[in-house]
């Protein structure tokens, strides 16, 4: 009995942080969805989803009933356990970063001293979901798709990391709550370059236009995801929706000062206002860019990382480091 | 045709690829072979004939005035323009004086009508290169001059207008002011594509020096056009051999040097514009009259002989060569598409180059594939 009674919060810790992570996960996708699907019309001209509720609000639940009522088509040929295993795949690393995530300053689940080495870690194996999917689709076009998705992350893993460290630097900690609690002036003041490289590093991650080669449409008809069909295919877009989040609230954590904004009350809990309102503002710049640029070709790309990107952040390390020894 | 077995065994490391005929960016039923190793496009090859149609063997079972409408559905986008070629040729073949108001009034829908097939490429190009907005824009524009056009011509997309002598049916006040409106209305929106789209580096960037090709290319292949005209030659048969009424109007030829997929880029949008002028000048000249030749026999008898006229169409240059027998059906019509021939230098223009360089370059084509598949 003693042991359950010390068993019991940590318990009951777990399972809202599971729970939490879970409705994170759908709601954003629900919400980024039809956010995306609404600021696109109106980027073009036209007024979105307006049919299903008021003006289109419950578009993307019955998106949702409709795609998991559709038939999961394996291709003939395919290799049916990598085909089925990589939208769980791709779903999995997704969930796992949302638990280091300070929302606010009680709402974390977990704060690891290594949270950020953990968030890149585990996102790292969004790559080999869309590797195995590719792979395991028996199309050429799918297989394309997946070779640039791992010569596209893996190159903007390293300047995306390079621009965290300067602020790793002038904090002397990995815990994500840590930095958060550094921020007396917002990182992205005293780090603008950092920033920058790293808002170009997160289109890329997240295999957004101008850099959504993985899935250029006009060249790969839909790149990785091509013979996904129904929950196997939406599987794909709730994990690059939350990709998205995590990638924002990153952004946020590290330049935007996490949840600092105008008291509330119960800030410890509210906090999490202006952090989600920070991240959201974050993925209205991505859907922004989306649906403005045209795609670069796959060469300028890895162009654009190895010979401006990775040097510009090094050198942002290396004069940040001096500038904190001295 | 390339034989997958023997890549296969000679050379392993490479594989064919098969874009289309469903794929986003071949706009249609065109099948293109890809030799690729890795990103590289090595060789290529259109497969063609997954929309033909016959209309040439069409045309030599029916009365010669009753294929007008069959000229529509080549290319669906310079419908107008088709009509007005084969108008000609048979008015050339028959020796009927067309009026001179009927004249005015087919230059003016013919530039409409090219313009709506410029501004559609505008919109469906920057959609292959990963643009999705602009083609919003673009079609916003487009749907004005449907409009415009569905009121005289009855129909919005496959019109058959064009009658032997003239045209169908008078223009009215109401569609001079609303063409008018129009051209203000697009000229106002040359902001928004010049600093958004044209101005942008990323657009840039794939387009330069992608798809480099020259005039001797272009003579070798046939190819005319916005293509041509990217290579700095001045070829446009509205100047060229001024048919119709085109002589009495002042506009220029839009060139480009650098024969590139940039160079048909600015041509094409550059036409734009011109086509605006002539318009413009148009309505201010439009003279009275008769809409249509009063004296054309419900029978048209075609005497014997060989008969040509040729267009400037959206896309480049349309010739019909008619040859006749006496009767009234032809006794051949050929049929010079120019898209046929533009897709022709694309294994040229694309040996060794990327896939989204590949796709950036089939769009510069401005292929219209029933119109190669006729």
């Amino acid at each position: 009995m003693e042991t359950l009674n010390s068993i019991t919060p940590e318990l009951i810790r777990i399972v809202m942080a599971v729970v939490g992570g879970v409705v994170i996960v759908f709601g954003n996708a629900l919400v980024m969805g039809y956010l995306e699907r609404k600021l696109a019309g109106h980027f073009q001209r036209r007024p979105g989803p307006m049919e299903v509720g008021f003006h289109g609000i419950l578009q993307l639940l019955i998106d949702g009933v409709k795609l998991m009522g559709k038939q999961l088509v394996v291709p003939a040929q395919a290799d049916k356990k990598l085909f089925m295993l990589a939208p769980m795949l791709s779903f999995v690393p997704v969930f796992l970063p949302l638990l280091v995530i300070p929302f606010s300053d009680k709402m974390q689940a977990f704060d690891l001293d290594v949270g950020l080495l953990f968030i890149l870690a585990v996102a790292a194996i969004n790559v080999l979901a869309i590797l195995v999917g590719g792979w395991g689709s028996n199309n050429k076009y799918s297989l394309f798709g997946a070779f640039r998705s791992v010569a596209q992350n893996v190159a903007y893993e390293i300047p995306m990391l390079i621009s965290l460290l300067a602020i790793v630097f002038m904090t002397n900690t990995f815990s994500l709550k840590g930095i958060v609690e550094a921020q007396n002036i917002w990182f992205v003041v005293l780090q603008p370059v950092a920033f920058l490289i790293y808002l170009v590093c997160m289109v890329a991650e997240t295999n957004r236009a101008p850099f959504d080669l993985p899935e250029a449409e006009s060249e790969l008809t839909a790149g990785f995801h091509t013979e996904y069909s129904g929950m196997g295919f939406s599987l794909f877009m709730m994990a690059e929706y939350t990709n998205m989040f995590i990638c924002c609230s990153i952004a946020t954590v590290f330049f935007l000062g996490g949840t600092s904004g105008i008291p509330l009350p119960y800030f410890e809990y509210t906090g999490a206002i202006w952090f989600v309102a920070k991240v959201y503002l974050l993925m209205f710049f991505l859907v922004w860019i989306r649906w403005t640029y045209p795609r670069t070709r796959f060469d300028q790309l890895m162009n654009l990382c190895w010979k401006y990107l990775i040097p510009f952040s090094l050198v942002n390390l290396l004069i940040t480091v001096v500038v904190v020894k001295l | 045709m390339m034989n997958v077995d023997v890549l296969q065994d000679e050379r392993h490391h490479r594989f064919v690829l098969n874009m289309g005929p469903q794929h986003p960016s071949t706009h249609g039923v065109l099948r293109v072979l890809l030799e690729m190793e890795g990103e590289y496009a090595l060789e290529l090859q259109p497969v063609l004939g997954y929309g033909h149609r016959c209309h040439e063997k069409i045309a030599e079972y029916k009365p010669a005035k009753n294929f007008m409408p069959n000229t529509a559905r080549m290319d669906y986008l310079g419908a107008l323009i088709y009509n007005h070629g084969y108008a000609m040729l048979l008015e050339r073949a028959c020796g009927i004086e067309v009026p001179r108001r009927a004249e005015y009034i087919r230059v003016i829908v013919d530039e409409l009508n090219r313009i709506q097939s410029h501004l559609l490429w505008l919109g469906a190009y920057l959609l292959d290169l990963g643009a999705f907005t602009p083609i919003m824009y673009s079609f916003d524009d487009r749907e004005e001059i449907l409009d415009i056009l569905e009121d005289i011509t009855g129909s919005r997309l496959t019109y058959c207008y064009m009658r032997v002598g003239g045209v169908c049916k008078d223009i009215d006040d109401k569609f001079v002011s609303r063409t008018r409106a129009f051209i203000d209305r697009l000229r106002s929106r040359y902001s928004i594509y010049e600093e958004l789209v044209n101005g942008n580096v990323i657009l840039q960037k794939r387009l330069i020096d992608v798809g480099d090709y020259t005039p001797e290319i272009c003579a070798r292949y046939g190819v005319t056009g916005p293509l041509l005209r990217g290579t700095g030659v001045e070829y446009d048969l509205r100047k060229a051999e001024s048919y119709s009424v085109y002589s009495e109007f002042d506009f220029e030829i839009p060139t480009e040097q650098r024969g590139d997929s940039w160079a048909s880029y600015n041509v094409r949008y550059r036409e734009i514009e011109q086509s605006l002028r002539i318009i413009e000048q148009a309505l201010d000249k439009l003279p009275e009259g008769d809409f249509i030749a009063p004296k054309v026999p419900k029978k048209l008898k075609i005497p014997a002989g060989d008969y040509n006229s040729s267009v400037e169409a959206p896309r480049g240059e349309l010739s019909y060569y008619l040859v006749s027998d006496g009767s009234d059906m032809p006794y051949r019509l050929k049929i010079r598409t120019p898209s046929y021939c533009n897709l022709s230098v694309l294994p040229e223009m694309c040996k060794g180059m990327m896939i989204a360089d590949v796709v950036a370059c089939m769009g510069a084509l401005d292929l219209v594939i029933p119109e190669i598949d006729r």
